[in-house]
């Protein structure tokens, strides 16, 4: 039995079961590099016969002739070959974030954040990222069609215009138009004048993950409804009743980087900010807690209360059922730090918890400096869930002659009570307009595909109610396809305009520029037009006495967003679906997640599936046990179990909106019955693991200034001689490209890893393909717990190639396809690479990839123009990996050998490190005495993983410092 | 028992062993001979091209500047093909009813472009960029032969990597002074090694690097 690790990736790990050892010791997953078909002797050596017959055959074919295609008028800054960057919004639940979309000879192929727009900062999140993927969906909607018929746009403005004469006797009424969150100005003005033309005509709003109960928790604390804007970097403490801040929703990539800052402990931040989470359900903000505890939603609702009785903004007798010690650590602290403390109530909490961390913000006089209210940023503020209700109520007494559905997919998500997807059929006629096939297209009679965002004029606001305008990186793809403005326009009648005048004239109306032209084109350029940020509203906070709620005694089941898919809408996006997600490593599922203890009362495992019910209604699900979650208290993401989509978004998952119902969005009650059949759950967390060694390096604050070099102590480094081999020289006239990534301020958020899919053209393989441990991606996030499962610490680790200097996968390539370049990067050749692998079973990181199929093969056109042409797409038979983004490296040197001088500090970023909300990763070069990156490698946190392997690692890890109080116990 | 084989079959056994020997080496120098021929490696075969450009009358007998059509050589990767307008800078006024450049009137009038067949084609593995070679001191003339001189346009140079190589590994035997990169008629000088290893010098050539994979493949 070897010694307990400090840090430990599953729960198999933590039991040290037999399956995880085999795991462990195995150099490809058991089933990676297993001839798996039935095939005799006989056949394989035919066919491997056959193969080297071809391939010598195959090598004298001549390259056939290929086509050169000019322009016929290039556009005026245009060089073929180079890049370049349009500025626009790509948005979340109707938010925007400023993007910088990388077009190559007009083709959309990279998204960045935005450094100019409030919500990014240059940072993304993998939404965003995946932007490019959804745009060349071959799923896509691409045609007009009626009752399963192609048509075209013109049939349908006919009909609609018959319809709308109609009805416009009878002023309108019968029309309904369902959308989703409208933070468009444009748009929102467009409802407004249809709304005013049919004064009959009702605007519904319906968003599952929506902020009824936060905007009715603003409600009872001031009266009236109000967005919350939070800077962390002004906050010194946070207290977050559930609110997953860092993990989710439209703000998330902003406070990630103003929450890193307060953590950049490598860069000399003395005073680092403290977070307290009490959550039911393991979160990436839990994760980043320096106290954490997992509480069932009951028990919240009681921590929320005696927080506020500690800090005197309310009195009530305090119940017992809580951990009174993170409660007294929590106010001691908050009381401490008045005016830089910060409480936030998550959005899928009860009114009243929004209601408390108002009034203990009011209190403790954070209101103005670290948290700002606002007006709502969206265009129709109303209560989603009642809006809804309304709708279905008229669907179901027949008062819905024309129901227009503008995106979103509200026959799948909405409350499982209202069962709309029945109800719309009621409607007389019904309208979709979506870039996607779903569940509530296949309802209506109409189906208009929907131009993209990346192919669309448009605006958009974002959290702070920045307005932005959306601009086109691409004329749409499909003929046919009209943005929203254009079905609003064609709504009113007009001789529909394009949206780009739509979008223009509205803001042309708006006088906000002077100069009209000029302002226009400075919106454009940049991305976010400035001050239009919503100003803070002056609000005092009313006095509320808590209400006694039962607490729930059976299971209760909670609905979160899904960390890869959110709640659907990215259900189609293959990279999504493989990525695994933050704390599972769950890949193409979601599953019930349970705590071990309440598991083991119920005598479950992980894979076994379950019979959920509530209400006279069941959901059949897989079970998954996950450390740090409340016990009695499941989780089920939303999003899984599509029915009709494309084929990424079917089958996989399990549907979870049939148990929301409209009276309980948050979580329900439920009994659960073991059903005696499993599924296989596949998650990545044991992949690629690395046996019996402490790869992670985490020390408090406190131990940091009692010891600086706590962290480098936990590893010796051996001398440079203590080697076999001739030690490679690095002179300083080259360039020595490195790494570094702070595990302080990582928040595990995956961005790095879809970045660097769309970057280097990473295939992903299906679900079966990873069960066999084949998955591509160059960087993957592991993800360690720390001391019990119960409630256990947890760390992120991303691991991109290390670029050993002492590269142990070099010396054993029989072909030389393996080597260092001058710059010291460890350079993979892939047509010299024959595919032996001897590389990856030598390599002690495991970040080596085989292409063990065809990934790339029998892609549709349309896929390949997602393609990077910078980068070589790779074929079977080849191992891959992390270049370190060797493109833009030789970019920017080419650059710079042009400019005759040295490339600057900052002129190259990897895909991963752009990505980056927390700007953790940071790329420089080694004989640039002033590069960030020999500055932090400098620090005392600096520590190289296996460094005592004799690597010489080029990626090298700051060690993560938490700061938990030190007088309170962890 | 008798001996099966007679003293004869000694030389015939010697005599077959060096036949061998020469099969092998015919067959190894038909495949090199293959593999460097123009069939294989496509130099000095004209390709068919919808309008039948000549280089040498308008490059060479009319002397436009090669940047006039090929106008990213200095700041991209690619040389870049000129768009219609280009062609029609000259022959909305020159040449207009020529029936030879009725697919070029075409492609101005339809708005549609023009499909030239690819003259030098780099697999797709390889990355190149024209606007370092250019700044570098390497002349169009190295790696496209006297193009000045051709009817239609064919590749000069193999564009193998050994042949890339050459270059790579002794730049100084092909650099030339940064004003005659466009100079098509420019000839190598007799001093040329000494003069080139000024010129590398000068332009801080980086051979280390040259010679790395990464250089050119991704």
């Amino acid at each position: 039995m070897k010694a307990r690790l400090d840090h430990w990736r599953s729960l198999e790990e933590y039991a040290d079961s037999p399956e995880c050892r085999e795991w462990l010791e195995r150099e490809f997953a058991p089933m990676a590099s297993e001839w798996e078909d039935a095939v005799s002797r006989r056949r394989f050596l035919k066919l491997m016969g056959a193969s080297l017959a071809l391939a010598g055959l195959g090598a004298c074919t001549r390259q056939p002739l290929e086509k050169i295609v000019p322009y016929v008028t290039q556009p005026v800054g245009m060089v073929p070959g180079e890049p370049l960057h349009f500025a626009t919004s790509l948005t979340l639940g109707g938010f925007a974030r400023g993007a910088l979309i990388e077009s190559r000879e007009g083709r959309p192929v990279k998204v960045e954040g935005n450094p100019a727009h409030p919500a990014s900062l240059g940072g993304t999140d993998v939404f965003m990222q995946a932007a490019t993927l959804d745009l060349y969906d071959p799923g896509r909607a691409k045609t007009v069609t009626h009752a399963g018929a192609i048509v075209t746009w013109n049939d349908f403005r006919t009909a609609l215009a018959g319809e709308l004469a109609r009805l416009a006797n009878q002023g309108g009424a019968g029309i309904r138009v369902l959308t989703g969150n409208v933070t468009s100005p444009t748009l929102g003005a467009q409802m407004r004048a249809l709304l005013a033309k049919y004064p009959g005509a009702k605007w519904h709003v319906w968003e599952p993950l929506n902020r009824d109960a936060a905007r009715a928790g603003a409600e009872l604390a001031f009266g009236v409804p109000l967005d919350v804007v939070c800077d962390f970097e002004k906050a010194d403490l946070v207290v977050s009743l559930d609110a997953d801040f860092l993990g989710t929703g439209p703000a998330q990539p902003r406070y990630v980087r103003d929450f890193a800052k307060r953590r950049r402990v490598a860069e000399g931040v003395e005073n680092l900010n403290r977070l307290y989470v009490a959550e039911p359900t393991p979160s990436i903000t839990g994760a980043r807690a320096d106290h954490r505890i997992p509480t069932a939603p009951g028990v919240l609702s009681q921590i929320a209360e005696a927080l506020g009785t500690e800090l005197g903004v309310i009195s009530k007798q305090l119940d017992a059922a809580y951990d009174s010690a993170f409660v007294t650590a929590a106010a001691a602290d908050l009381l401490a730090h008045r005016g830089r403390s910060l409480v936030l109530a998550g959005e899928s909490q009860p009114a009243h918890i929004h209601a408390f961390a108002h009034q203990m913000n009011a209190a403790l006089g954070n209101v103005g400096e670290t948290v700002r209210l606002i007006a709502p940023v969206d265009e129709n503020p109303v209560n989603r869930t009642a809006s809804l209700r309304e709708l279905v109520g008229d669907l179901e007494s027949g008062k819905v002659e024309l129901l227009v559905v503008l995106g979103g997919n509200p026959a799948f998500d909405a409350p499982a009570d209202f069962a709309f997807a029945e109800k719309m059929l009621r409607a007389k006629t019904c309208v979709f307009l979506g870039t996607h096939p779903n569940e509530t297209a296949a309802a209506c009679d109409w189906q208009i595909p929907a131009a993209h965002e990346l192919e669309s004029w448009s605006d958009a606001r974002a959290f702070d109610g920045t307005a932005g305008i959306v601009q086109p990186l691409i004329e749409p793809l499909y003929t046919g396809a009209v943005t929203p403005h254009e079905f609003i326009a064609a709504m009113l009648g007009e001789a529909v305009p394009s949206s780009y005048e739509i979008v223009r004239d509205f803001w042309r109306e708006q006088k906000v520029w002077e100069d009209f032209e000029a302002g226009w084109e400075k919106a454009v350029r940049g991305g976010a037009i400035a001050d239009t940020a919503f100003a803070s509203k002056p609000a005092e906070a009313r006095t509320i006495t808590p209400e006694t709620k039962a607490t729930p005694k059976g299971l209760t089941l909670l609905f979160r967003a899904d960390p890869t898919i959110h709640d659907g809408t990215f259900s189609g996006s293959t990279w999504l679906q493989e990525l695994p997600k933050p704390l599972t490593k769950l890949v193409w599922d979601n599953a019930v997640l349970i705590s071990p203890r309440t598991a083991a009362r119920l005598g479950l495992t992980t894979n076994d599936l379950v019979e959920l019910t509530n209400a006279a209604r069941q959901v059949v699900a897989a079970i998954f046990l996950i450390p740090g979650q409340a016990d009695d208290t499941l989780t089920l993401h939303l999003g899984y179990g599509r029915r009709i989509g494309n084929a990424t978004a079917t089958g996989h998952g399990f549907d979870a909106y049939p148990l929301r119902m409209s009276t309980a969005m948050d979580s329900t009650e439920v009994t659960l019955r073991k059903t005696g059949e499993t599924y296989p759950l596949i998650t990545t967390q044991q992949h690629f693991g690395l046996e019996g060694r402490n790869l992670l390096r985490v020390a408090t604050l406190s131990e940091l200034r009692d010891k600086p070099t706590v962290i480098q102590d936990m590893g010796k480094i051996p001398a440079p001689d203590e080697t076999l081999y001739n030690p490679h020289e690095f002179p300083s006239k080259h360039y020595a490209w490195a790494l570094t990534i702070d595990l302080s301020t990582c928040v595990g958020c995956n961005a790095c890893v879809v970045a660097c899919q769309s970057e280097n053209n990473i295939p992903v393989v299906g679900k079966e393909e990873v069960q066999r441990g084949r998955e591509m991606h160059w960087i993957r996030v592991d993800t360690y717990f720390a001391g019990v499962p119960e409630n256990p610490g947890t760390h992120f680790q991303p691991v991109p190639c290390m670029h050993c200097e002492n590269a142990p996968c070099e010396v054993v390539c029989p072909v030389a396809a393996t080597l260092h370049d001058s710059d010291g990067l460890n350079v993979q050749v892939y047509n010299r690479c024959v595919g032996t692998r001897y590389c990856s079973n030598n390599c002690p990181y495991k970040v080596r990839r085989f292409n063990f199929l065809e990934y790339n093969g029998g892609i549709s056109p349309v896929e390949k123009l997602g393609k990077n042409p910078e980068v070589s797409v790779r074929s079977r038979g080849v191992m891959e990996k992390c270049s370190y983004c060797i493109q833009r490296i030789e970019s920017a040197r080419t650059t710079a050998a042009i400019e005759e001088r040295r490339v600057r500090d900052g002129e190259i970023t990897p895909a991963c490190a752009q990505a980056c909300p927390a700007e953790a990763i940071t790329f420089g070069d080694l004989n640039d005495s002033t590069s960030r990156v020999v500055k932090l490698k400098a620090t005392k946190l600096n520590y190289g993983m296996l460094a005592e392997l004799n690597t010489r690692p080029r990626t090298t890890y700051l060690g993560r410092i938490t700061n938990p109080q030190p007088e309170a116990r962890a | 028992m008798p001996q099966i084989f007679t003293r004869a079959s000694n030389t015939f056994a010697r005599a077959g062993i060096v036949f061998a020997v020469l099969c092998l080496g015919g067959v190894a120098w038909a495949t090199y001979t293959v593999w460097w021929s123009p069939y294989m490696t496509g130099v000095d075969a004209p390709r068919a091209q919808p309008v039948p450009f000549s280089h040498k009358h308008h490059a060479g007998e009319l002397g436009i500047d090669c940047r006039y059509c090929h106008t990213g050589v200095e700041s991209g990767r690619f040389a870049g093909l000129p768009p219609t307008e280009t062609c029609m800078t000259c022959h909305s006024q020159i040449w207009t009813d020529a029936p030879l450049l009725a697919p070029v009137r075409a492609s101005w009038r339809d708005g549609k472009a023009i499909e030239w067949t690819r003259v030098h084609d780099l697999p797709d593995f390889v990355y190149f960029d024209h606007s370092i070679h250019v700044r570098k001191g390497v002349g169009c003339a190295e790696c496209h032969g006297r193009v000045d001189e051709m009817p239609l346009t064919w590749q000069a140079k193999p564009l193998y990597m050994k042949w890339c190589l050459e270059c790579h590994r002794a730049p100084e035997q092909h650099v030339r002074p940064p004003g005659e990169v466009f100079n098509m008629s420019w000839e190598r000088p007799a001093e040329q090694r000494a003069r080139g290893l000024a010129l590398a010098g000068a332009a801080h050539l980086d051979t280390t690097h040259m010679m790395d994979c990464s250089a050119c493949h991704r």
